[in-house]
């Protein structure tokens, strides 16, 4: 009843008569019309602002820097991209270099990146919705609104939407993308290009159509059951299959083999390793071919020893069959016309002694539990129903079963894919790159009948292919096609004639580069012929040596007729010319005494090219460019004084210099080099860096 | 009338300024209810995810094993993790003891604290933060009398810049400044009669201003009286690329680069 009346009196001063209740009205109609001015007032950006004004007050240069300040809400406008940013509402120091302390959001300095703000605004990089004026809108997807902020750790992926060449400073996202070629993803994925072209990939998976001549049925069961488990450096993923399965499958991959034929090839006994002396025989005939420069094996301290080109052959005495492995050594094109491999010209002797000494090299406990019955035709037949299932054949070929067109789900757009549309695992964080992160890293994981083979990724490696992945988002369809910057075109390049067979026999582009295709692994032969000497060349080829003291790799010994020697020596001293200068031009070919002493002080003092190359054997240690002591017998003069002027310019990239040398001095240098004919102490330079090098590498590799 | 009119509405102007000034308050307050609300629930929030494992042993110092001074972009995880040893007083490891890993907000620990393993090391793969700089993380554990003993740890994060310099650093400059040798790529600082500064060295690059810097990589080592065995890279690199490996050199150096602040020329 108190309250009643309680309520009746207030009810009453307030609305007692219509003046006060006119009185009452206005002020709660004032009231409410202050609200919208108060939440501007009150807003997140001015807050921020606020905060941005006072820390530039404490600064030495706070002059200057509240010059630079606008209040306001501001806004970067570029409508060619679509960008309507208003980041720098509250992000107001980003263009401030002398920032460059302030570690807080959102008053930092932004890092300096080659691009301006005003050229691109903020969210073509980061992502996140540039119209919005409140953190939570602007960083985190909404309703309306479903593009989050992009982590800093995948903010190269942005650099991707128009850079399709290698950036300097995007090491992930080239790796990313060297990732999704190597490990051959776009065998099974199609990935398009902006500019119209389509991912390739870059490994070369094995042919099966041959399998059974090189290996056996218990080897590939081993192999698939834990392809890791054989090599730790295999690329190969896990199909996690059931023994059933692995037995089915590995049915199948004999029974559709083609059989070994009948070989004119002699018969090759391998040697018995039961020997010291002929395994010793063998062990130096595996280091004079180089074969550790592609292939590596696993050491007694567990550490891998050689080069990752090639298969590890570690175990490759339980994989291999003998007559398979001499027929290989004799000629590996015979077997897969794509391989790596060069055409050694092995003699019948050496092929027996590597093939003894490979075939050596097993494991006994990797076949020891794979038992296997002769298979049924049922198994065979379930073998191929599953093999065509999991898509084999999208990487190898196999008889009896065709190349599925778009095996797997296109990731052409993958990085603007709806978050709607992904199913996450539980605890998962809700977002794309999340998403990705974790299908590439336990595809299984998000449904059971998954076909995604389990592959062994680093986390590392998995950042860099989600970088990748999202560069292939929608933004970059549509960026107006003046800002693309396309990859360097693929090179095609393939030498004519015979001499070309000859290349291509010897391999000679797994490692070195012609007028842009090719490894690089070794030299870039593009000028080869200006730059050598034909008579070197000549005898490099009959038993190359290496030029860099500090350098593991080296050329193999082919073991080369002299009529292929001169074949490849012509072709090469005649096309690989540069058209910049003439290799017959020397006048510091033949110099006085005194050129060449003036040559030999500019050498020692004035540049300092001790500091890298060797000419005197016995005093000079510099490791990083060839050795010197014998130039004068291998380089042309008119190479030497144009390599001096300008390296970059005969091999971009090179960790020469240029150092703006007067035409003087790079003559004077070229008649101290060009007098360099060398002497019986280049062996003993070789020496004395081999033994710092075993001493630098006896902390083990990789 | 009008002056019985004219009196309640003079009031209701004055009640007028007075409610804004009022409402003014009111927000103040209620928004300050709501940040201290907010913030105090995130704070509460936090402390539920660092929960830490209970430890069953405890120790008395808390040491690096590994992973310290680690250098890696902006973002992205280290290449290493930081493994920390828990020791008692005679300095022999603890199993069981808890540690657990603190930094800046951005900076993520995976885990972010456990019990050291059977050897007295705990390990965890730290990822640094959005903005590049330095770091320090620190590892904490609990002694018997309840006291909170920490390790710190610096990590380097590299901008855009910074990163294009470490990799100009290892195409051109790593293979006479860093003194480590590897069968991979052998180190020619041993070779050098005058020797390179390593670039972490602080004590000596610290003091040179980026004029000398760029002298010195522009020019050579001649430039600034100093030897030609450092060859000059000026008309090899550009003007943006060296200014990205000055920005590296300092951003890695030890103990660490600051920035001079804004010098006025005097009268």
């Amino acid at each position: 009843m108190a309250l009643k009346q309680k309520i009746g009196n207030v009810c009453h001063a307030f609305f007692g008569d219509s003046v006060r209740a006119f009185g009452v009205v206005s002020i709660v109609f004032l009231l409410l019309l202050a609200i919208a001015p108060a939440k501007n007032y009150f807003s997140e950006w001015r807050h921020y602002q606020k905060g941005y004004v006072k820390l530039i007050r404490t600064r030495s240069d706070a002059v200057t820097l509240q010059r630079h300040f606008t209040p306001g809400l501001q806004q970067i406008w570029i409508p060619d991209l679509a960008v309507v940013d208003r980041c720098t509402s509250c992000h107001s120091g980003l263009k401030e270099a002398s920032l460059s302390d302030v570690g807080t959001q959102p008053f930092a300095k932004h890092p300096v990146i080659p691009h301006t703000l005003d050229q691109f605004g903020c969210v073509v990089c980061h992502r996140g919705q540039g119209a919005a004026t409140t953190v939570s809108e602007a960083h985190r997807s909404t309703l309306a609104w479903e593009q989050p902020i992009l982590p800093t750790r995948y903010v190269q992926s942005s650099c991707g939407e128009c850079h399709r060449d290698r950036l300097t400073g995007t090491p992930q996202l080239n790796q990313g993308r060297k990732l999704i070629s190597g490990y051959g993803c776009v065998h099974c994925h199609t990935v398009k290009q902006p500019d119209g072209g389509v991912m390739t990939p870059s490994d070369d998976p094995p042919s099966l159509k041959r399998i059974a001549t090189k290996t056996t049925r218990e080897w590939i069961y081993a192999w698939l059951k834990d392809p890791q488990g054989y090599s730790s450096l295999a690329t190969m993923p896990n199909f996690k299959l059931s023994d059933d399965d692995l037995r089915d499958i590995s049915a199948f991959l004999i029974a559709q083999s083609e059989l070994p034929g009948k070989s004119d090839a002699p018969q090759v006994t391998p040697a018995s390793m039961q020997d010291a002396t002929t395994q010793q025989a063998a062990a130096s005939l595996y280091g004079q071919s180089f074969c550790a420069s592609c292939h590596a094996v696993q050491n007694a301290a567990g550490n891998m020893v050689g080069g990752d080109m090639g298969p590890e052959l570690t175990k490759v005495g339980s994989k291999v069959k003998p007559d398979w492995l001499a027929q290989w050594l004799r000629n590996p094109l015979a077997y897969d016309p794509d391989t790596r491999m060069p055409h050694y010209r092995f003699s019948e002797k050496e092929i027996a002694l590597l093939t003894g000494f490979l075939g050596a090299k097993t494991d006994s406990d990797l076949l020891a539990n794979v038992h296997l019955e002769p298979a049924t035709q049922e198994q065979i037949a379930h073998g191929k129903t599953l093999v065509g299932d999991y898509g084999c054949a999208s990487c190898h070929e196999i008889n009896g079963i065709k190349r599925p067109e778009n095996f797997a789900p296109e990731l052409t757009r993958i990085g603007s894919k709806p978050v709607s549309q992904l199913l996450f695992l539980t605890g998962m964080n809700k977002e794309l790159p999340d998403y990705i992160y974790n299908k590439v890293k336990q595809p299984r994981a998000f449904a059971p009948g998954l076909k995604m083979p389990q592959y062994t990724f680093t986390p590392a490696q998995l950042d860099a292919i989600t970088t990748a992945l999202l560069a292939q988002n929608d933004r970059a369809f549509s960026m107006p096609t003046t800002l693309r910057v396309a990859a360097a075109p693929p090179s095609h390049y393939s030498p004519a004639g015979k001499a070309g067979q000859l290349m291509n026999d010897l391999r000679c582009f797994s490692c070195h580069s012609i007028n842009g295709r090719g490894g690089d692994m070794a030299p870039d032969l593009t000028w080869e012929g200006t730059s050598v000497q034909r008579q070197w060349l000549v005898d490099f080829l009959k038993n190359p040596n290496t030029l860099r003291p500090a350098l593991i790799r080296r050329m193999p010994k082919f073991n080369l007729s002299d009529s292929e020697i001169t074949l490849l020596t012509d072709y090469m001293m005649t096309v690989y010319q540069t058209p910049s200068f003439d290799r017959e031009w020397q006048p510091y070919a033949a110099p006085t005494p005194t050129l060449v002493e003036q040559g030999r002080q500019l050498f020692y003092s004035k540049y300092s090219c001790q500091s890298c190359h060797i000419v005197d054997t016995k005093k000079d240690k510099g490791y990083i460019g060839p050795t010197l002591s014998q130039v004068g017998g291998r380089l042309t003069a008119a190479w030497i004084y144009h390599w001096l002027k300008d390296p970059q310019s005969l091999r971009p990239g090179t960790i020469e210099p240029n150092q703006h040398i007067s035409n003087e001095d790079a003559g004077a240098l070229t008649a101290f080099l060009m007098s360099q004919k060398g002497g019986a102490s280049q062996k003993s330079a070789v020496a004395s860096a081999a033994k710092t090098r075993t001493a630098a590498g006896a902390g083990g590799q990789k | 009338m009008i002056s019985i009119l004219r009196k309640p509405l003079s009031t209701s102007v004055q009640q007028r300024s007075m409610s804004a000034k009022m409402l003014g308050i009111a927000m103040i307050v209620a928004g300050a209810v709501l940040l201290l609300g907010s913030s105090g629930c995130a704070r509460h929030q936090k402390k539920a995810q660092q929960q830490a494992p209970q430890g069953t042993a405890f120790g008395a110092a808390i040491v690096e094993v590994s992973g310290g001074k680690q250098v890696t972009a902006s973002g992205t995880a280290l290449s290493q993790p930081i493994v920390v040893q828990v020791n008692d007083e005679q300095g022999t490891a603890v199993p069981g003891a808890a540690v657990s890993f603190r930094g800046a907000h951005d900076v993520s620990f995976d885990p972010p604290s456990g019990v050291t393993d059977s050897s007295g090391q705990f390990t965890t793969t730290v990822t640094l933060g959005e903005s590049a700089g330095r770091y320090q993380i620190s590892a904490v554990t609990t002694t018997k009398a309840n006291k909170q003993v920490e390790l710190k740890l610096d990590e380097i994060a590299l901008g855009y810049q910074q990163v294009v310099g470490q990799r100009l650093n290892e195409q051109y400059c790593d293979r006479c400044h860093n003194q480590e040798s590897s069968a991979e790529k052998v180190s020619n600082y041993d070779n050098l009669e005058v020797k390179p500064h390593a670039f972490v060295d602080g004590e000596t690059l610290n003091k040179m201003s980026d004029a000398d810097l760029t002298a010195i990589i522009g020019h050579g080592g001649p430039a600034l009286n100093k030897s030609a065995q450092m060859p000059p890279y000026g008309y090899t690199l550009s003007k943006s690329e060296i200014q990205a490996l000055i920005a590296y050199i300092r951003e890695i150096s030890d103990p660490p680069y600051r920035t001079p602040g804004t010098v006025y020329a005097k009268n």
